[in-house]
């Protein structure tokens, strides 16, 4: 029978691709004599090798066997570990993902960087006292075996003389096992010599008394037969010889060619002799032509496509267990509904309500299983940063340590899969252009090495993840004085810091002709933030001149549902999200401020907040035009407030969000729509995007020659 | 039916063994090392254990010994699942009490084929 593993091929795939990491994390962190970490380096790498063997995957087997030969020398103790080796091994590691992915999708490699890392690899080997002779298992004996292999097409007749030692059972072997394994190549006959047998009294019956002599005929080798007797050989007398008669015609090789199976069969059979390994290569078994032949052409495994991507996610029992407990909680509560509905009467309401109420809390607990079975720590996306903080340490020549805090953190799957390049980005700027060389540094009073710090942790709901450096931060002035020269701001316009900081994430930021300090802190920055923007989260900088910057990323725990303010603005229902809210109030008419064009500002304490009709935005009429009888959502994004006018504000409650793009098409202002508890759709704004339409729809009507965009407001007034 | 024993701290390939079991008629009950393994062969009856040799927390060849020095485990078939059978780890499993060793790059067929030699 024959049995596919193909299925297997994604969770070896996913299994390697944690080993790796494992390897690369454990690596950077590896001191010598420490000996459990290079062991489990070892066992990740062997690892690795069997289970590519197993799919065929030669290429990454025969690659990682030379990573993996090294790292034995280390775990044997005949090699020191060596900070240049580490780093081939490093480099191995690459290739080995390399390798790996290029298995995976099928593709081309870049063979240059394995052949030059796998010279690499061999003349470390042997620069050993103890030179491996990797692969090279003698062929000479194999040669002698393929001859007999041909002879062995026909029936032959076998004598065996087995003579077991009395303990042989000890190690679980049973000499009737090992004959039926022989019934199964051919005729076996059995006659069993009970001499030694001793007095029944002195019977041990752990022991074995019996020897046996054996006649087999048939069309299996020599080797075939050994094989059978593999694990026990050392514990017996074996005696094999040929019986002649029938061994005299040498088949010629077009029979061999005939009876292909049978050929490679033999091959894999004929490895046991002595000392030589099971594992040998069969190519290397024979010379004839045409054996090798019909052997590769049959062994060819069918090409594997891991090319449909199912993107899985591994969870804790305790997360499912927890799970399946909510649901019977569910079901009980259902059919204690179902139960009072079926025969109601008015006496019965209190315990509706309580069942209902029941039914809410277990929807909510349910809830938040669910949510996090999608939740893994944040180390998924962190684990990656010592070896690029480690390589660009080495590519700078500048001195840093890495601290990584809060990587126990959780957070949704997606929204993970996603940070995780505008991570790499902000952190490749703090290396690049925040932490300065190590004579700056000193010179100015600050300890050599510079630090990057990562740190997780949850604020209300979200999830922030800090970027700091103790750098040379951000110089607001040259900042400024770039955005005027890109035409970005007015020359006169007064900016808080975080408006200036901003700036960075400006697309025009990103040029290569900038300031050296500030070079870099531009370069895709607008992409990052864009990034940060889609998955609902928001970017803040904060720096000072000489002390450090620091970057702290705002996300929402989950892209699936949110929680938001219901508001109502004529016969409509708007969600706002409560994460960009900073507080609703009723306008106090003193505070209103109306200036030039039809910008109203509303005086916040010490702010000025302009003051946003959402009926004028959405071109909705209502009855509350009037700013003096309406509510104020006061909401904040990128660094800047407005004050939302709505009607009413209703309650305040998690949405699941459904994607207008995917169902409809994208809407300036609006991120998402939802289904509310009546079944009408409500539709959830983009702050964002409202600000965004309303400073352009300001700088419109203000200057009225002005060439910035006025499509957003356009449309939809 | 036989029930058996499958150790390896690689899940692809313990899931392909077990697999491989199963569809040859085989039970089977899984361990991720040879810790959880000892402690599985003790709360279980079984007819086979087959075993990768490098784990972490307890190696295949300690799993071996310490399981034959349980009643249960004396005459069990214990194979080791390797990818080097060199002279020396056949030496060391031996002593510890391994019947056999099977070579990795894992082979289904080949796998069911030598194991009838020390169970049915």
């Amino acid at each position: 029978m024959s049995v596919d593993l193909s299925q297997f091929i994604p969770s070896f795939l996913e299994e390697s691709f944690e080993g790796l990491e494992l390897m690369e994390t454990s690596l950077l962190n590896l001191e010598a004599g420490d000996n459990d970490t290079i062991h489990s380096i070892f066992r990740a790498a062997h690892s690795i090798k069997g289970g590519a063997g197993t799919f065929g995957f030669d290429a990454v087997t025969d690659f990682t066997h030379l990573a993996e030969t090294l790292l034995d020398e280390m775990r044997d103790g005949r090699r020191e570990v060596d900070p240049k080796d580490i780093e081939i091994l490093l480099t191995s590691v690459d290739c080995m993902r390399l390798l790996i992915e290029a298995a995976r999708d099928d593709e081309e490699y870049d063979e240059e960087k394995i052949k030059q890392t796998t010279k690499q690899l061999s003349q470390t080997l042997a620069n050993t006292s103890t030179t491996n002779d990797v692969n090279a298992e003698p062929s000479t004996i194999e040669n002698e075996h393929a001859v007999n292999d041909e002879a062995s097409d026909e029936q032959s007749i076998y004598q065996i003389h087995f003579v077991p030692e009395h303990n042989l059972a000890k190690t679980g072997n049973d000499p009737l096992f090992l004959f039926n394994a022989l019934a199964d190549l051919g005729d076996l006959t059995t006659v069993a010599n009970t001499s030694e047998l001793p007095a029944l009294t002195d019977i041990d019956p752990q022991e074995l008394y019996l020897s046996w002599d054996l006649t087999l005929k048939t069309e299996a080798s020599q080797e075939d037969i050994l094989e059978v007797f593999e694990w026990v050989e050392d514990d017996c007398l074996l005696e094999i010889t040929k019986a002649e008669n029938k061994n005299d015609a040498e088949p010629e090789e077009n029979s061999i060619a005939q009876q292909p199976e049978k050929a490679v069969q033999i091959e894999q059979a004929n490895t046991t002799e002595e000392n030589t390994d099971v594992a040998v290569q069969s190519e290397q078994t024979t010379q004839n032509t045409s054996a090798t032949v019909v052997d590769e052409a049959s062994t060819s495994k069918p090409k594997a496509k891991a090319k449909v991507e199912v993107s899985s996610i591994r969870v804790g029992v305790d997360k499912v267990d927890n799970l399946i407990n909510l649901v019977g909680e569910l079901v009980i509560t259902q059919s204690m509904l179902s139960e009072l509905g079926s025969d109601f009467q008015m006496d019965k309401i209190e315990r509706l309500n309580s069942g209902l109420e029941q039914l809410l809390q277990n929807t909510k607990e349910l809830q938040e299983s669910v949510m996090r079975i999608r939740m893994l720590p944040i180390s998924f996306a962190f684990n990656r940063f010592p070896r690029l903080v480690h390589d660009l340490a080495n590519k700078t020549g500048k001195e840093m340590e890495l601290v990584i805090k809060g990587e126990q953190t959780e957070l949704d799957k997606t929204v993970m899969e996603q940070i995780g390049d505008p991570l790499v980005h902000l952190v490749r700027n703090a290396v690049d252009h925040g932490i300065e060389t190590a004579d700056v540094r000193l010179a100015n009073g600050k300890p050599e090495k510079g630090t990057i710090s990562l740190d997780a942790y949850h604020q209300g709901g979200n999830i922030v993840i800090e970027i700091n450096d103790d750098g040379g931060g951000i110089n607001r002035q040259k900042v400024f004085a770039k955005a005027v020269e890109k035409g970005i701001v007015e020359p006169n316009a007064t900016l808080t810091d975080s408006q200036v900081f901003d700036l960075l994430f400006e697309p025009g930021f990103s040029t290569a002709d900038q300031v050296t300090d500030i070079s870099g802190r531009g370069v895709g920055m607008d992409v990052v933030k864009r990034n940060i923007q889609s998955l609902g989260g928001r970017i803040q900088v904060d720096s000072t001149m000489g002390k450090g910057s620091c970057f702290k990323v705002n996300l929402p725990l989950t892209l699936a549902i949110l929680d938001g303010q219901l508001v109502k603005v004529g016969t409509e229902t708007y969600i706002i999200p409560l994460i960009s809210i900073v507080e609703s109030l009723q306008v106090d008419r003193e505070l209103i401020n109306k200036v030039s064009g039809d910008m109203t500002l509303y005086r916040l304490r010490d702010e000025n907040v302009p003051i946003l009709p959402v009926y004028q935005l959405f071109g909705l009429t209502t009855d509350f035009t009037n700013i003096e009888n309406a509510l104020l959502v006061v909401v904040e994004a990128d660094g800047q407030k407005v004050g939302l006018m709505v009607d009413h504000l209703l309650a305040q409650q998690q949405v699941v969000i459904k994607s207008l793009k995917d169902n409809y098409q994208q809407v300036i202002g609006i991120s998402g729509a939802t289904i509310l508890g009546d079944g009408s759709v409500a539709m959830i704004l983009d702050i964002p995007g409202m600000i965004q339409m309303a400073l352009s729809y300001a700088q419109t009507k203000h200057q009225k020659n002005s060439t910035s965009n006025q499509s957003a407001i356009g449309e939809h007034c | 039916m036989a029930n058996v024993l499958v150790v390896d701290d690689s899940n692809s390939i313990r899931d392909m063994v077990s697999f491989t079991l199963k569809s040859a008629g085989f039970q089977t009950v899984e361990a991720k090392d040879g810790l959880e393994g000892l402690s599985k062969a003790q709360s279980g009856k079984f007819d086979l254990v087959i075993s990768d040799v490098n784990m972490p927390n307890m190696d295949g060849i300690e799993l071996c010994g310490e399981l034959r020095k349980l009643p249960n485990f004396k005459f069990t078939p214990i194979l080791m699942l390797t990818t080097e059978s060199s002279t020396d780890m056949k030496m060391r499993g031996k002593a510890a009490g391994a019947t056999g060793w099977l070579v990795k790059p894992f082979n289904p067929d080949k796998l069911l084929a030598t194991i009838k030699r020390v169970v049915r």
